[in-house]
């Protein structure tokens, strides 16, 4: 890490900005950059760079290559990877060993290692570069894009790709009205969820009377299959906190809160990193770089209640209290924290601010839709062959994200439907992937943005299983202020849980929709409000497989246990005995070469044989049991 | 690690004063006191609602609230399943199943003999790797039924 210096005025800044940039512009030297976030870390990629550092001294090239390890650049399904440059060769799924050959092939000998590069799931076809790579070709990535060339740790690699300049800008040539003007120009909404206009929060809390203002950092990423605003912080947070102090500058606020979840360890690491160099180097605290502008920045770090994403909450939350919202008006920009007037962001909102400010707000404009601007980031997770980070401008479309980007369906199975904006959101079907997105699109069309997750789900998924899924987390994440919410989930789930059980009843369908109207009507905060979404989408669109579940009792997808029974299907069978090794309980006889046979009263239903057989020859059956529990039902 | 191990207070005094006995730190406080316990014991909560002048239900009421307080203690070992939308549906339900058959305990419970935690988490964030498992900090990808006797292995001796 390079060494950090205090910037006793705004020409040192810029002088060493200049230096940095100049520097970067000619290295001579070849970069490998190791992606190494959470996800990297978590597939060896500590490993990689260990090997790697070892077999570039080996090979004595310490002096022409150099290591870069960054935050994550997105394409998780591929971690760990590295990419060469200049001349951006991608290598993808690397191991120490891997390493070694390719340091010796394509450093030393100057070769490509085809084994090593990417592959296109649909087209088969290997990738040398980076910007090959189908995956990456429809992306706009404005703010991940500057993952791939920071190492996270260090402020002064930021400022080698021009960080800080939209600070400078905004600190001496405009004033606070020029600043929030370009961002209500600029169309950015919140990144959030619930997409309100970014400039018109700012102006309101720059308009509250009184001296002290805060602003905040919404960190507390809760949405399950969302991640974003966790890469960004670990990749990027010099960006995000540059964001915040031109938000500062323009607001008028002299202190700001990053609230981070607590089960994101390493965005916690890099933020208060980036926090300690920022002090060390007089851009936080005091008359910063012998201006009047002062700003103190602190980390929180969340405790795991997902109502904590919620404003209010979240600012009862930094108090030191019980994370339970609170009746608005008065918003935050009014009275937040302690009262005082607060304007609070998503993590990637504040990261768009310095690119807006710099580039100006036509440039923004320019990009996405007629009420949506600019991009957003989605983690594109689930039954998708190219899982990973996709950042693309508002108005694509479904299908282009999840074909031309995600490479479709492992395994050649049916798209089903995609689950966005988390347990707020809707699943949208099949026939909805010509659908664009953007903010009003989505909620039109029963579901929302919200953080951006989308979970792709196919042939296998079943529907009313993902419906339980989501009641089963909000019952359990409601604050319990609200009743309607409290119980609304409770009894919803219940209802849900016995369909899945094959307890279901006729008149299931229409309680469960009285209730989901019930809870969003009486509930005071999003949660509630918008906990009937997951139930009311799958409802809308795929009502037939709840039906199957309650007057059939057959689960079409063979997820719900109650409804299913594993059997062999004899002439797909080898005898191989892979599902007998694999079944905990000893229900699968047969001797090899033979076909096998599941015995029933010792079959837990766990699915250890369904995942260990390679010939698809066990198979989820309806369980004919159930039949006889409707009989005995009146 | 024995339930009845004497609890050494100095700590929980430690931490306050790195808070500057401040109120509002109260959940700062307790991530501090959970580092050090790895759960919050009652002791250490008394003393706390001494230090900073908080009545103990109020301390009680946080600490029940968060999910990442616990007031029981913790095995030697956490194993924490991720139950995110997406590693739900590749399956974590099924590997949350084979966790409890294996260590013999239910969710968000203890072995007896304190060797083994076992949690559950919301999301972790690395969605594609899923499903994903958490043993003492290092993250297992891709997981499945089969692999979770060998994942348990690795940390007994």
């Amino acid at each position: 890490m390079k060494r950090v210096k205090k910037f006793k005025n705004v020409e040192e800044l810029r002088k060493t900005i200049d230096e940095q940039e100049a520097s970067r512009q000619q290295e001579k030297k070849r970069v490998i950059v190791v992606s190494s976030g959470t996800c990297g870390q978590a597939r060896g990629s500590l490993k990689v760079i260990e090997a790697l550092k070892k077999a570039i001294r080996e090979e004595g090239l310490k002096d022409q290559v150099m290591i870069r390890v960054t935050g994550c650049h997105g394409f998780c399904e591929a971690e760990p990877n590295i990419i060469i440059y200049p001349d951006r060769i991608f290598y993808q799924k690397l191991t120490p060993p891997d390493v070694r050959t390719i340091v010796k092939e394509t450093l030393v000998e100057g070769r490509v290692v085809e084994k090593f590069l990417h592959r296109d799931p649909l087209t088969k076809e290997r990738a040398w570069y980076e910007n090959e790579i189908p995956f990456y070709q429809k992306q706009k990535r404005i703010v991940l894009g500057d993952n791939v060339f920071v190492d996270p740790t260090s402020l002064m690699e930021y400022l080698s790709i021009g960080g800080f300049r939209p600070f400078l800008k905004a600190l001496t040539r405009m004033k606070p009205g020029e600043i929030i003007d370009t961002v209500k120009q600029s169309g950015l909404r919140g990144r959030g969820g619930a997409g309100f206009p970014t400039g018109i929060k700012w102006e309101a809390t720059h308009r509250a009377p009184g001296d002290i203002k805060y602003i905040i950092c919404n960190g507390d990423e809760g949405d399950p299959g969302a991640y974003m605003d966790r890469s960004v912080l670990e990749g990027n947070p010099f960006r995000v906190i540059e964001g915040m102090m031109i938000g500062a500058l323009a607001i008028g606020a002299r202190e700001g809160y990053i609230y981070v979840r607590d089960e994101y360890p390493l965005a916690v690491r890099h933020v208060t990193l980036a926090l300690e160099q920022l002090y060390k180097a007089g851009l936080l605290g005091e008359k910063i770089l012998g201006t009047d502008f002062s700003f103190d920045l602190h980390i929180t770090k969340g405790a795991g209640a997902f109502v904590c994403g919620e404003e209010t909450a979240l600012i009862a939350s930094i108090e030191g209290r019980v994370g339970e919202p609170r009746q608005r008006p008065p918003f935050p920009a009014q009275k937040g924290l302690w009262k005082k007037p607060t304007c609070i962001n998503n993590v990637e909102t504040w990261a768009n601010i310095p690119l807006i400010i710099l580039n100006g707000a036509d440039w923004f404009s320019s990009i996405g839709t007629s009420g949506s601007k600019g991009t957003k980031i989605f983690s594109l997770v689930g039954k998708i062959n190219n899982t990973g980070l996709v950042e693309v401008p508002m108005g694509i479309t479904l299908r282009e994200i999840i074909y031309d980007i995600g490479g479709g369906i492992p395994e050649g199975k049916a798209f089903k439907a995609v689950q966005t904006g988390g347990p707020s959101g809707g699943c949208l079907p099949a026939s909805m992937l010509d659908q664009i997105i953007d903010y009003e699109s989505l909620t039109a069309a029963g579901s929302i943005m919200g953080s951006g997750g989308m979970i792709v789900m196919d042939e296998k998924t079943c529907m009313v299983d993902v419906a339980m899924y989501f009641l089963n987390f909000l019952r359990d994440e409601s604050c319990g202020k609200c009743i309607s919410c409290r119980e609304g989930t409770q009894r919803m789930w219940e209802i849900v849980k016995d369909i899945t059980e094959g307890k279901g009843q006729p008149g299931d369908l229409e309680l469960l929709e009285e209730l989901a109207l019930a809870t969003k009507e009486a509930s005071m905060c999003g949660l509630g409000q918008t906990a009937a979404n997951p139930v009311l989408s799958t409802l809308r669109y795929f009502r037939d497989e709840f039906e199957a579940h309650i007057y059939d009792k057959r689960c079409p997808a063979g997820v719900c246990k109650s409804l299913i029974r594993y059997a062999v299907i004899p002439e797909k069978c080898t005898g191989c005995e892979a599902c007998k090794r694999a079944c905990p309980t000893g229900a699968i006889q047969g001797t090899r070469k033979d076909v096998h046979l599941i015995l029933y009263d010792k079959c837990i239903k766990c699915g250890a044989c369904l995942e260990a057989c390679r010939f698809e020859a066990i198979e989820a059956q309806r369980e004919e049991a159930i039949a006889i529990v409707r009989e005995v039902k009146p | 690690m024995s339930v009845h191990q004497l609890i050494n207070l100095e700590k929980v005094q430690e931490i306050v004063e790195r808070h500057g006995y401040n109120k509002n730190k109260l959940i700062a406080i307790l991530q501090g006191i959970q580092a050090v316990y790895h759960y919050l014991p009652a002791e250490a909560l008394k003393t706390l609602s001494k230090l900073l002048k908080i009545p103990l239900i109020d301390i009680i009421s946080v600490a029940t609230f968060y999910r990442a307080f616990s007031l029981t203690p913790k095995g030697q070992h956490v194993a924490t399943v991720c139950m995110g939308t997406a590693c739900h549906v590749r399956g974590a339900p099924k590997i949350l199943e084979e966790f409890e058959r294996q260590l013999n305990i239910r969710r968000e419970e203890t072995t007896e003999d304190g060797q083994w935690s076992l949690e559950t988490v919301a999301c972790l964030g690395c969605c594609a790797i899923g499903p994903v498992v958490v043993v003492d900090g290092d993250y297992h990808a891709h997981t499945s039924i089969r692999k979770v006797p060998t994942i348990l292995n690795k940390y007994r001796k």
